[in-house]
């Protein structure tokens, strides 16, 4: 059989190269089309450069550790102090900056863990189904049965409040929602003919799990996961705020507030600053993740 | 048979279900030669699926086939789970029903069919072959020009485009030649084709099945192909396994069966044929048997135009008709097709000449045109 070629003006690799990037930009445009997730992706953007290169922008780099500075102490904010000294006279906006740092770092690291965790769990008794699926998703169940600040609580009473600890503490929490969400996907998709059709050509179940589920699924947890940051940095916040987080000096924002609270009424600014940092924070991932679920049309809850 | 490259020998599958055991498949028997092509017809809910995933060892876990099934002399029933593994994608293959749902839509045609290449049936891979895989660009390279070159094959005019596109980007009749592309990338001796192109207009369907056969005539690949319809049979198959409720009733080289239906299934569902001139036929009054509590003699009976008592009471056993034809029906007088038959046959039912081939004048005229009989 002659084996027809393409027309000679017809350059196809670059012709789909063309294509992948005019869905790209297509995607974009839904994307945009959210006036929000732009706006959440530009918050985003701002703090991941302001993290990635607060020692260089910080005006008082070294405000970030311990020291005691009693000459500038509880200086309201103003231009050399952007959002104010605290107590001990550290510049509040240096080390919101080194904790936006903390913050995202291990918002990343806890998703990362609670991911793959909870995905590798989740397509395993999707797919598997029967006992493995009983015995998976039960455990599953009792994990979300319980709060995750409250479970992170208690993983880092029994192991030391460490900013580690706290990572392993929220993952430990968090990889049931994955766990379930990649479930119920898979029950879905493994009734798809894909599926069969992969089978008869000769796949295995692990390969047919995640070479052929896995990348369909990808949507849901993206979506999932860029709304989670938020929410991660908040329950890490939290824990921060209760003494469970990373030591002091460490500036992370919940200890901050901590530090804040107590003069809240006299120095505002120590508490307020912090706050507003989370909430910039959770918002942002927040707008960005509503966006995301536009163009992958997806539902995660 | 000369060479089977499969042999089904009676084959029994039963599911459990809330109203009882229901008998899907009831002892049915036939084999494929080399290179041949074999269709297995029959209206939907008959058992075809089932017959296939049997074969392929694609039943859920639960449903345990009973019987034999010969591929190459080996009865692959009673081989492992890896080892069944291992000729799945390698030996058999198998093209899927619906282009529109059989590929995976999140990896491109490419990502797929190097897939295929990439484990030739291996149920896993070693990882130091993986680590090898991943690093050496060659064997990559090397698959990538096997894919291009097999989407060449199936009448793709832009291979290229087509391997880096994904399959939401092709029409339904690209697909199916995608689909047929990836079963014949590895070079099986057996491919299973379970109704290719009956979800594509019939222009398209034409084309594709006119190419289909062209490639596996080339590769002599055997091929049992699984259709509803008796005129896509008559084109592509060499022999015909006609199959109603589980149970293969007729089965005969194609030219054969055309030119001397016997079962009265058989007819009825070439009078079910439209044609341009005559319209859509009467077709086969009522629907398949409950299988959960099928009739105990003729599972056709009920539906059956010239059905007797005897045919509600003594079950059918397959009767050689002809050299080469069995028929499992009482109106049919001849040795049973198989000798764990034998003792019913010693009695067989005699009930004088076929009703149809009695009366003379209204058997369906333009199909059976030399209606002869070779009793």
């Amino acid at each position: 059989m002659s084996t027809k070629t393409s027309l000679p003006f017809f350059d196809t690799e670059s012709a789909a190269r063309k294509e992948r990037i005019r869905q790209l930009k297509r995607g974009f445009r839904t994307f945009a089309g959210n006036k929000l997730s732009l706006v959440g992706l530009a918050m985003i953007l701002t703090l991941v450069v302001a993290a990635l290169l607060a020692p260089y922008i910080a005006p008082f780099p070294e405000h970030a550790g311990a020291g005691v500075y009693f000459d500038q102490a509880s200086e309201p904010p103003s231009a050399t102090h952007l959002m104010g000294t605290d107590t001990t006279g550290r510049d509040i906006f240096s080390r919101v900056l080194f904790g936006a740092r903390l913050s995202l770092l291990m918002s990343g690291i806890v998703l990362s863990i609670a991911i793959s965790i909870g995905v590798t769990l989740g397509l395993i008794a999707g797919y598997l189904g029967g006992t493995t699926n009983t015995v998976i998703m039960r455990v599953t169940d009792i994990f979300l049965a319980i709060p995750p600040t409250l479970l992170a609580m208690a993983v880092v009473a029994a192991t030391g409040a460490s900013l580690f600890n706290v990572m392993v503490a929220i993952a430990f929490s968090w990889w049931s929602w994955y766990a379930r969400l990649v479930q119920g996907e898979v029950l879905s998709i493994k009734e798809d003919e894909f599926i069969e059709s992969s089978r008869a050509l000769g796949s295995g179940w692990v390969r047919t799990t995640f070479k052929e589920i896995l990348p369909n699924v990808v949507s849901p947890i993206t979506v999932k996961a860029t709304l989670d940051m938020g929410f991660v940095i908040l329950v890490g916040a939290g824990l921060s705020f209760l003494g469970l987080g990373a030591q002091p000096p460490t500036p992370t924002w919940g200890a901050m507030i901590a530090q804040g609270r107590n003069y809240v009424t006299s120095f505002w600014w120590i508490a307020v600053f912090p706050g507003l940092a989370i909430s910039f924070a959770v918002l942002g991932f927040n707008f960005i993740g509503d966006g995301l679920r536009d163009v992958l049309d997806v539902e995660v809850d | 048979m000369a060479d089977p490259i499969l042999e089904v020998k009676n084959l029994h599958v039963h599911f459990e279900t809330h109203d009882g055991t229901a008998e899907v498949i009831n002892g049915i028997d036939f084999s494929i030669d080399r290179g041949e092509t074999a269709a297995l017809v029959g209206e939907t809910g008959c058992g075809k699926s089932v017959t296939v995933k049997s074969i392929m060892g694609l039943l859920p876990s639960a449903t345990i086939p009973e019987g034999e099934i010969r591929y190459k002399g080996e009865d692959v029933l009673s081989l492992s789970d890896a080892e069944r593994h291992s000729r799945r994608g390698k030996e058999m293959s198998m093209i899927m029903q619906d282009p529109m749902t059989s590929l995976n839509p999140v990896l491109t045609v490419g990502e797929q069919m190097m897939d295929v290449l990439k484990w030739q049936g291996r149920p896993r891979l070693s990882l130091s072959k993986l680590v090898r895989d991943a690093l050496s660009t060659g064997a990559k390279a090397e698959h990538r020009k096997r894919a291009i070159e097999m989407l060449g094959e199936v009448e793709i005019s832009a291979p290229e485009r087509v391997f880096e596109s994904y399959p939401v980007e092709l029409s339904g009749g690209m697909r199916q030649r995608v689909l047929i592309a990836i079963a014949l990338l590895s070079e099986p001796d057996l491919l299973i084709a379970d109704e290719p192109g009956t979800a594509l207009d019939v222009t398209t369907e034409a084309k594709v099945l006119d190419l289909l056969d062209e490639l596996v005539e080339e590769r002599d690949t055997s091929v049992l192909y699984i259709t509803h319809d008796l005129g896509v049979a008559r084109e592509v198959s060499d022999r015909i396994n006609v199959m109603y409720a589980g149970e293969i009733v007729e089965q005969a080289p194609t030219v054969d069966l055309f030119a001397n239906p016997q079962h009265p299934y058989t007819r009825g569902l070439l009078e079910s044929i439209p044609t341009l001139s005559t319209g859509i036929g009467d077709g086969i009054e009522g629907h398949l048997p409950d299988y959960t509590n099928p009739p105990a003699g003729c599972r056709f009976a009920d539906r059956c135009p010239h059905a007797e008592a005897a045919c509600h009471e003594a079950y059918p056993y397959p009767r050689r008709t002809g050299p080469d034809h069995a028929t499992a029906c009482h109106l049919f007088d001849g040795l049973p097709a198989r000798e764990r038959h034998e003792s019913l046959a010693a009695d067989p039912v005699d009930i004088g000449t076929a009703p149809w081939l009695a009366g003379g004048g209204d058997a369906p005229g333009d199909i059976s045109a030399d209606g002869g009989t070779d009793q």
